[in-house]
């Protein structure tokens, strides 16, 4: 029997595991077989993560959170869990024929990219549609490029893919954006990328490959294609609850309900943490201190069962 | 895993006589590299299909051909054409699933 098992490895999971493992709580961990480290692991410059006055690589920096946690104890796995049972006092956790049982359960899964839900992305994903600049970027070499998106995310893939393709073209639905000042002017005073906003993209088209993208004003209604050799989509991210439906609370947005300031669901024992129940802030920084409560009120409640 | 390159591609993938599965990766793509050790893992334990690599940043031409825009990209090969096209890394049971009729 586990005193903890934390499920995700994003800065919320591993920050979990630093406190758990500090606290002799010997964390089990997974970290999932492909995307351990969660979404830092395609960023490329992390600028605003306290303590690296110089940035710091994205991968770098959760291969750092993922020793830090080892250091202490952690045992981190590349396993996939596929089911849980977090009702009774003793959770399962279920990871393909293999079950691990556990006092407490800390949920981080994070989020997963939203997609567009248009015709014609599901069959150009990969052809043309990437949600990864930094892995596919260099496919398009002096091409002309559109993101989808409004906030960081969109920005910092538009700069970036400036280093590969010719002309970069923004596509956002209204004139305000999410995005940090800071990220907005870079992607504002690179001269390989404008801007289109008040505009959605409402289809994707191609044979083989992409082609071109419908753009639909979202002022006048008039629709258009626009000619383009590839879209990377950046609009965001939705909880990732599928493993707890039907266990745990979820809130209007989606997000794992949690008690007030604390990480408690509905169910005792069980912790969520990070991304899942956070609809609205969503940094590297609000997702570690989230991943700290987490581990503190796990630790609290393994106390309280022992009194 | 053995790597492929342009003048070995037609031996080793094309002309091979059993399916090959093509990964084509790169370094600085971090799924790549989280799907490496499940494909090595798959390649030892069967013996239906080979697995090789192909860097694509050391052979463009290749990816050009194969119109590879996204990677992880995994082709399977047989009789010299793409039998089966995967991208995105995923966990080892759903890419078992994916190529369960060549292993």
């Amino acid at each position: 029997m586990h005193k903890v098992i934390i499920i995700g490895s994003g800065p919320a999971g591993y920050t979990a595991a630093i406190y758990a493992a500090r606290a002799n709580l010997t964390p089990l961990v997974f970290a999932s077989s492909v995307e351990a480290g969660g979404d830092l692991m395609t960023t490329t410059d992390v600028e605003n993560f306290p303590g690296f006055p110089s940035g710091i690589q994205g991968p770098e920096l959760m291969l750092n959170m993922q020793q830090q946690a080892e250091r202490f104890g952690a045992d981190v796995r590349l396993e996939d869990v596929t089911s849980l049972e977090l009702a009774e006092p003793v959770k399962k956790v279920h990871v393909g024929d293999t079950t691990y049982e556990a006092q407490t359960v800390i949920f981080a899964t994070g989020s997963a990219y939203r997609k567009l839900g248009v015709t014609g992305e599901e069959r150009l994903s990969g052809r043309g549609i990437s949600w990864c600049a930094t892995c596919d970027g260099f496919f398009f070499k002096d091409k002309h490029l559109v993101v989808v998106g409004g906030g960081d995310s969109a920005m910092e893939e538009a700069t970036f893919l400036t280093k590969f393709a010719k002309e970069v073209t923004i596509v956002h639905r209204s004139e305000n954006f999410r995005a940090s000042a800071v990220m907005l002017e870079r992607a504002k005073n690179n001269e390989k990328i404008d801007f289109i906003t008040n505009a959605t993209v409402t289809e994707v088209k191609g044979e083989d490959a992409v082609d071109a993208v419908e753009l639909t004003d979202t002022v006048t209604g008039e629709r258009k294609d626009f000619p383009v050799d590839g879209l990377f989509i950046a609009i965001g991210s939705d909880p990732r609850t599928h493993l707890v439906h039907g266990q745990l609370e979820l809130t209007d947005e989606g997000t794992i309900a949690v008690d007030g300031r604390s990480s408690r669901t509905n169910l005792p024992g069980v912790f969520a943490a990070g991304d899942v129940i956070d609809p609205t802030y969503r940094q590297a920084v609000s997702a570690a201190s989230s991943g700290m409560i987490a581990a503190l009120d796990a630790q609290h409640y393994l106390e309280a069962l022992e009194d | 895993m053995k790597n492929v390159t342009t003048s070995t591609f037609d031996a080793d993938v094309l002309q091979a006589e059993k399916p090959v599965l093509v990964d084509f990766w790169a370094e600085w793509c971090g799924p790549c590299r989280a799907v490496a050790p499940i494909l090595e893992e798959i390649d030892t334990e069967q013996d239906g299909l080979e697995i090789v690599k192909v860097n694509v940043d050391e052979n463009p031409d290749l990816a050009q051909q194969y119109q590879i825009t996204s990677i992880p990209n995994m082709k399977v090969f047989s009789g010299g054409a793409v039998v089966k096209d995967i991208i995105g890394a995923k966990p080892k049971a759903a890419l078992e699933a994916d190529l369960a009729a060549y292993l």
